[in-house]
């Protein structure tokens, strides 16, 4: 049994975003908190951009929470030895766990902090992550400057950061009921350019065994959230789950669909770390908030590659936690 | 159980390569051909221009020539036009020399950020490095299979 359940379901009190300009332009551009006006941010460099914007995030966050006090910082990013969590941690001066599950950090993150909270052992948890477009592509692909086409599976990775305020259950404030442990997926997808591919078997596992083991179905949620698909992942994904004798047709969304007006450089949507974050923190948290939706089950997905397994000729293992956030 | 594995591997990747949206081959052909031959035409332009202005000819020519448009291609790169035009154009700006020189620039300044020596100067033969190494390699292959026939 893989499935978490909070006995005390820790509260999601407080949420920060702060999104790229390309992010601040998408579908869901006035529900940030704060779009920043170039993807330097001011920096030199690509990884300090995406360090201050985490930092920003973070920083704001802790601005806004007014009687509790943050015990430590859960928090994860793509790039690599997680730099960008370990360096704003290092601004910030709170005690750090650091995560990483690709774009499936924030869910992780989220997991973590609600175990803490309801074990007891921490009172407020800051749990968030944050992606770069440039700084990934750096990492993962060619220079930004190259001259080459996207092939037509290929997403584009969401600048922005994302993080909440877990603390102890508030009525009224959406919280954190149970949770499920993703299990390692690789069905032999080798193309680093098809993510939804390779993380859909991932998605699918995930969601179904919390839904099975939760023994609710599908219409028991207003929506299955997966985080960076994108729109062939996301048809993949309900193929798989339909293979399985579940259809969550009606109840599925993406936020990587969801994040960016679709034009021809995005293709499949966005990715990243960031993206689910993102999409949560803002738009879905003030939803949930508002009661506009009841019960929600967010699995955000991630490919567990790096540049070095690739041009090794592996495949591309995936992941997926998943946390359902009701209220 | 590897077996089974494999099996559900082969079905899925099946699939997905039935159901993946595809490159639509006539459109990008069409990008590169136009793009890629409009290179070529300033490039012979170029040539046509030297050959009349300034008297050249032979190899002076191509090699004053080729300069251009590596400077050319330099130029764009650093501007940040050419990635542009190859995310439109595809192999049709990749192929040309200026696609050569984007290929240099490009990680050069890119890598930068990490200083000098280990950013930029390490780093900037990170895309044009296998072209210069089979480039030449085959250069040698040829020479060899050149001077062997010239033999008999």
């Amino acid at each position: 049994m893989n499935t978490i359940y909070f006995k005390t379901k820790p509260s999601i009190l407080k949420t920060y975003t702060v999104a790229g300009p390309k992010e601040g332009k998408g579908t869901l551009g006035k529900y940030y908190d704060m779009v920043i006006g170039e993807d330097t941010f001011g920096e030199k460099t690509f990884e300090k951009a995406e360090r201050k914007i985490m930092y920003t995030a973070v920083k704001s966050l802790i601005d806004k929470i007014e009687n509790n006090t943050v015990d430590a910082l859960i928090l994860g990013d793509l790039l690599n030895q997680n730099i960008t969590a370990s360096f704003t941690a290092r601004e910030v001066g709170l005690p750090l766990l650091g995560v990483y599950s690709a774009c499936s950090s924030f869910t992780e993150s989220l997991l973590l902090g609600a175990s803490m909270i309801d074990g007891g052992y921490l009172n407020g948890v800051i749990a968030g992550t944050s992606s770069h477009f440039s700084s990934a592509e750096r990492q993962y692909r060619y220079p930004l400057e190259l001259g080459c086409t996207r092939p037509p599976l290929s997403q584009w990775t969401v600048t922005g950061a994302g993080c909440c305020f877990l603390g102890v259950y508030t009525a009224g404030m959406p919280y954190i009921s149970r949770a499920t442990i993703g299990t390692v997926k690789d069905f032999g997808v080798t193309d680093a350019n098809d993510m939804g591919a390779a993380m859909a078997p991932a998605a699918a596992d995930t969601i179904f065994n919390h839904i099975k083991n939760t023994n609710s179905s599908p219409e028991d949620y207003d929506l299955i959230v997966t985080g960076d698909l994108g729109s062939f992942g996301s048809r993949i994904l309900k193929d798989l789950l339909w293979e399985k004798g579940m259809d969550v047709d009606r109840q599925h969304v993406d936020c990587g669909e969801m994040v960016f007006n679709m034009e021809e450089s995005e293709y499949q949507g966005g990715s990243g770390a960031g993206c689910s974050a993102l999409v949560f923190c803002s738009y879905l948290y003030n939803l949930i908030k508002a009661k506009k939706y009841k019960k929600i089950l967010l699995a955000a997905t991630g490919a567990l590659l790096s540049s070095l397994t690739t041009q090794q000729g592996e495949s591309i293992p995936s992941i997926s936690h998943a946390v359902e956030i009701g209220v | 159980m590897k077996e089974t594995i494999d099996y559900a591997n082969q079905n899925y990747l099946k699939y997905v390569s039935l159901t993946a949206p595809k490159t639509k081959e006539t459109r990008t052909l069409f990008r590169a051909f136009w793009v890629g031959g409009f290179i070529c035409v300033i490039g012979q332009g170029i040539r046509t221009l030297y050959e009349q202005a300034f008297g050249l000819s032979g190899d002076e020519l191509s090699s004053y020539v080729s300069m251009t448009m590596v400077f050319l291609g330099a130029l764009l790169t650093g501007l940040g036009v050419y990635d542009r035009i190859g995310k439109y154009a595809g192999g049709g700006s990749i192929v040309p020399i200026t696609g050569f020189a984007n290929s240099v620039v490009s990680p050069a300044m890119e890598f930068k950020s990490e200083g000098y020596i280990y950013g930029l100067a390490a780093k900037m033969f990170l895309i044009a490095g296998p072209i210069i190494v089979f480039g030449v390699a085959s250069g040698v292959l040829v020479g060899l299979v050149y001077y062997f026939i010239n033999l008999f």
